[in-house]
């Protein structure tokens, strides 16, 4: 392993480094040097020693200088008058004046309203993920902090379906990412198939997961089945590719389940000893036939039969579960089908498998404590639903769909202040709905956010703007999977400063020690990350810096060892101690304890009398590698690359509606419409068409009423509002209806 | 003649745009021009089965990273690739292991 910084001879430097954000990704952990001259970082270099992405680097971290040392990149804080939102009459200020600022303001809302007037939102991904719940709860004092997805859909309901069925955090394909040696060591084995649903992980490196691994899986043999609305380039390079109407996952998955089951196909001991409702399951499955499943998901029946039993007879194998499973209200049911396929064919961890984590979420205790810092009462006062009793089982959060509901009726009482944590919520990405939310939070008192650039959300919502630090700028900690299943903690660290920026972590202790001193005890972020880690790893901050990373032990078949339950028995940390193909929790709230279809709520079966106008099934939100959601739109080699918002349409739906490759597309349904550029496509379904979320426009107009051209790609806004499921998750970001029209341009 | 190639195994090249964006970077060449450059084939279904190659092409600029080369490190294009699919080998290897990789392989000696 390499020196932390080396010093070369012309008088420039090295700093090793492992990334998390900003720029956007989830917490992958890539391992890079930055080399810096005058102060400034010239080069990027990958870090050939680090054992999980062994030098490579994407092209996000390649043009990292772009993006540091943009002209439009925030470098002060900055205020407006709430009188002048929408205007680009920002002006300069200090971090002491806008400490004061906030004082003043936040003591003025709870002094009037109560604090939990304040509501606190975060994008996806960044460090936010880790350092915004702590904002709101241990220096706001407010209890809604917010995740304003419909339905919470990213992450948190996967996150949910597997505490309630396995017990354990955050269920991953074993990649030997916990292993020095990586795919050399002993303990691995390659698995057999990989069964990649509704996720194509080699560009959206989900949750801290390297999606190239699989391409080195790939070269040691590992065989793909692809469960996808669209024909990705792993599905041309699979054995199986499941073309599913998008949104019937579920359907899907009770018929793979009904073909293992009845086939007599599954792992009787681990079944026998591990599992709990295997018989209900059993006869739920049977209840979807193969001619009905291929009724439902357009998916033929010789193809998820021939899957099926190649998944099954292929030991070890492993899946993983993408967005798609989150973003559906029937998503907790999919999630559902998904483990009992991994659970009943013996694949949850063991090698080659399904990796689980130990009950224990790291850094996560510091995060739950957090809610113990507000005033005995306060958390009661979280906007919430009381019919959602599985969401609130799992969550410490607010309810989106509540919120905008409460922002717009204010009910049960009026909210007065936001704040924008790396969240450009109203661009196409997070807010179902988005010129709703707009219009509701205009109507706030004062809003603050903290981000890189001006972003729509900015500059039409927010009086305080708190410029943040790029992961050059800044120590830090990168945690894989948000703390769950985390296969290494590795550090950031410091290169060089840039203007007059502060991380998230540095915003939350200047925020903390001004507003509530006494959870905030710290004296210096590191202090604070050694506090953190020692007691799990036994090394300090600046020892993990000298390490770079850390790689965590592992064991598999912990269910065997007592390693997965709090009292330490064997079995897994759930009511029954077992896998609960039945849930023994659903039925107190509200919910079928099996998994079971349900027709997406916007689709041409649900809406009959919309078929005709509607006939097209619209879906959304795969990845491309220049850009994390909304982000880096305006870095110049990466917006070569992708210039404009693309709607992929099939060929003869192309011809049927007069389109052709580049045409403007206006795409509408009920609620709402989006413009953009139509490529044609055969990975589409003539029945289905892929938008690309994410999209506003840096180089148009700032200002209101444009707001960087915000509103043109507005894919969102053809997502229902509060269409969630039965507890409270899942929204249909990515099967709702359309109609295609060609337009003369972005703005039609 | 170099005695050594850039040996590209492009059934797995992704189209992640490393080896162009780090090229570029690494050589200062401007958003017009190219040192390396992906082309595409496909998707497509021939014979009943689907295609869809990518396939890094190096141009007249690739100087095949002569000072990194001189450093002892690999071009900054192999050093990158997400998938690992671009390497140096010496000239006398190319059959061998054309042959060891089928007809998705190509190779480019600068």
């Amino acid at each position: 392993m390499s020196e932390l910084r080396t010093d070369c001879e012309d008088g420039t430097f090295k700093i090793r480094t492992c990334a998390w954000s900003p720029p956007g990704d989830h917490p992958v952990g890539c391992g890079m040097f930055l080399t810096v001259k005058d102060g400034k970082v010239v080069h990027v270099e990958g870090d050939a020693s680090h054992p999980i992405t062994n030098g490579r680097l994407c092209v996000r971290c390649l043009t990292l200088p772009e993006y540091i040392y943009h002209e439009d990149r925030i470098l002060t804080p900055l205020y407006r008058d709430p009188a002048d939102r929408g205007k680009d009459a920002w002006k300069p200020i200090s971090w002491d004046e806008a400490l004061d600022i906030i004082e003043e303001r936040v003591n003025y809302i709870k002094a009037n309203y109560g604090a939990e007037a304040i509501v606190a939102f975060q994008g996806t991904g960044r460090e936010a993920t880790l350092y915004k719940t702590p904002l709101a709860y241990a220096a706001l004092g407010t209890p809604n902090s917010c995740f304003p997805m419909s339905g919470d859909s990213c992450y948190g309901p996967r996150a949910s379906v597997a505490d309630f069925l396995l017990g354990a955090g955050y269920p991953e394909l074993d990649y030997a990412a916990y292993f020095p040696d990586r795919y050399d060591d002993p303990r691995y084995e390659v698995p057999k198939y990989i069964i990649l649903w509704g996720k194509d992980p080699l560009f959206s490196n989900p949750d801290g997961f390297f999606g190239h691994s699989l391409i080195d899986l790939m070269k040691r043999g590992s065989k793909f089945i692809t469960i996808d609305p669209r024909l990705t380039w792993l599905g041309t390079r699979a054995d199986y590719h499941l073309q599913l109407r998008p949104g019937t996952d579920s359907a899907l998955g009770l018929g793979l389940l009904n073909v293992i089951i009845s086939e007599d196909l599954y792992d009787h001991e681990f079944v026998e000893n591990w599992c709990f409702g295997f018989e209900e399951l059993a006869e739920r499955a049977a209840e979807y036939p193969l001619e009905k499943v291929e009724k439902i998901t357009w998916v033929p029946k010789e193809t998820i039969q021939a899957a099926a039993r190649a998944f099954a007879t292929s030991h070890p194998s492993s899946i993983m579960w993408g967005l798609a499973i989150d973003t559906s209200a029937n998503g907790v049911q999919a999630g559902h089908c998904v483990l009992a396929l991994a659970a009943i064919t013996g694949n949850l961890d063991v090698p080659g498998g399904i990796t689980l984590s130990k009950p224990a979420s790291f850094m996560g205790k510091w995060r739950y404590e957090c809610a113990q810092q507000l005033p005995p009462g306060m958390l009661e006062k979280q906007i919430s639903d009381p019919r959602y009793k599985g969401f609130l089982a799992a969550h410490v959060i607010a309810h989106p769909d509540r919120i905008l509901d409460t922002l717009e009726t204010e009910e049960p009482y009026p909210l007065k202040m936001a704040w924008f944590y790396s969240s450009n919520l109203i661009a196409n990405t997070a807010a179902a709905q988005p010129k709703r939310w707009f219009s509701a939070l205009r109507r706030l008192e004062f809003n603050v956010c903290q981000d890189i650039f001006m972003t729509p959300t900015a500059m039409g919502l927010c009086d305080l703007f708190l410029p943040v630090s790029s992961f050059a700028e800044h120590d830090g900690i990168v945690l894989p999977h948000f703390g769950r299943n985390t296969h290494m903690v590795a550090s950031m660290n410091k290169a060089v400063t840039v203007g007059d920026c502060r991380s998230d972590l540095e915003i939350d202790f200047l925020v903390g020690k001004r507003l509530n001193p006494k959870a905030w005890p710290w004296e210096t972020i590191s202090d604070f990350f050694t506090a953190q880690i020692e007691p799990q790893l036994g090394i300090t901050f600046p020892q993990l810096q000298e390490m770079s990373l850390m790689q965590q032990k592992f064991e598999y078949r912990k269910y065997e060892k007592g390693l997965l339950r709090n009292d330490g028995e064997q079995g897994f940390n759930t009511p029954t101690g077992l896998v609960e193909l039945k849930s023994s929790l659903y039925e107190d709230w509200g919910e079928d304890p099996l998994p079971y279809y349900e027709e997406p709520s916007y689709s041409f079966i649900s809406r009959p009398e919309e078929a005709d106008m509607y006939p097209l099934v619209f879906t959304m939100g795969g990845r491309v590698t220049t850009s994390f959601h909304s982000e880096h739109r305006q870095i110049p080699s990466l917006r070569a690359i992708t210039p404009d918002a693309i709607v992929q349409i099939h060929p003869d739906t192309a011809a049927k509606y007069g389109i052709e490759e580049g045409d403007w597309v206006r795409i509408e349904n009920s609620l709402g419409y989006a413009v953009e550029k139509a490529h044609l496509s055969p990975i589409v379904d003539p029945r289905v068409v892929h938008g690309t979320h994410g999209w506003w426009y840096p180089e148009q107009d700032g200002e209101e009423p444009n707001l960087y051209g915000v509103w043109q790609s507005s894919v969102n806004s053809l997502v229902p509002h509060a269409k969630n499921g039965k507890m409270g998750f899942g929204a249909p970001y990515k099967c709702v209806n359309c109609k295609i029209v060609k337009v003369e341009s972005l703005q039609g | 003649m170099s005695d050594y190639a850039l040996f590209i195994d492009y059934k797995y090249c992704t189209n992640c745009h490393v080896c162009e964006v780090t090229c570029r970077t690494e050589h200062n060449i401007p958003l017009d021009e190219w040192g390396i450059k992906v082309a595409e084939m496909g998707p497509v279904k021939l014979n009943g089965k689907w295609m869809w190659n990518y396939v890094p092409v190096p141009s007249d600029l690739c100087d095949f990273c002569a000072d990194r080369r001189e450093r002892g490190e690999d071009p900054t294009c192999v050093h990158h690739c997400l998938a690992q699919c671009i390497e140096v080998i010496p000239v006398d290897q190319i059959t061998e292991r054309m042959k060891l990789a089928g007809k998705t392989a190509t190779v480019f000696i600068p």
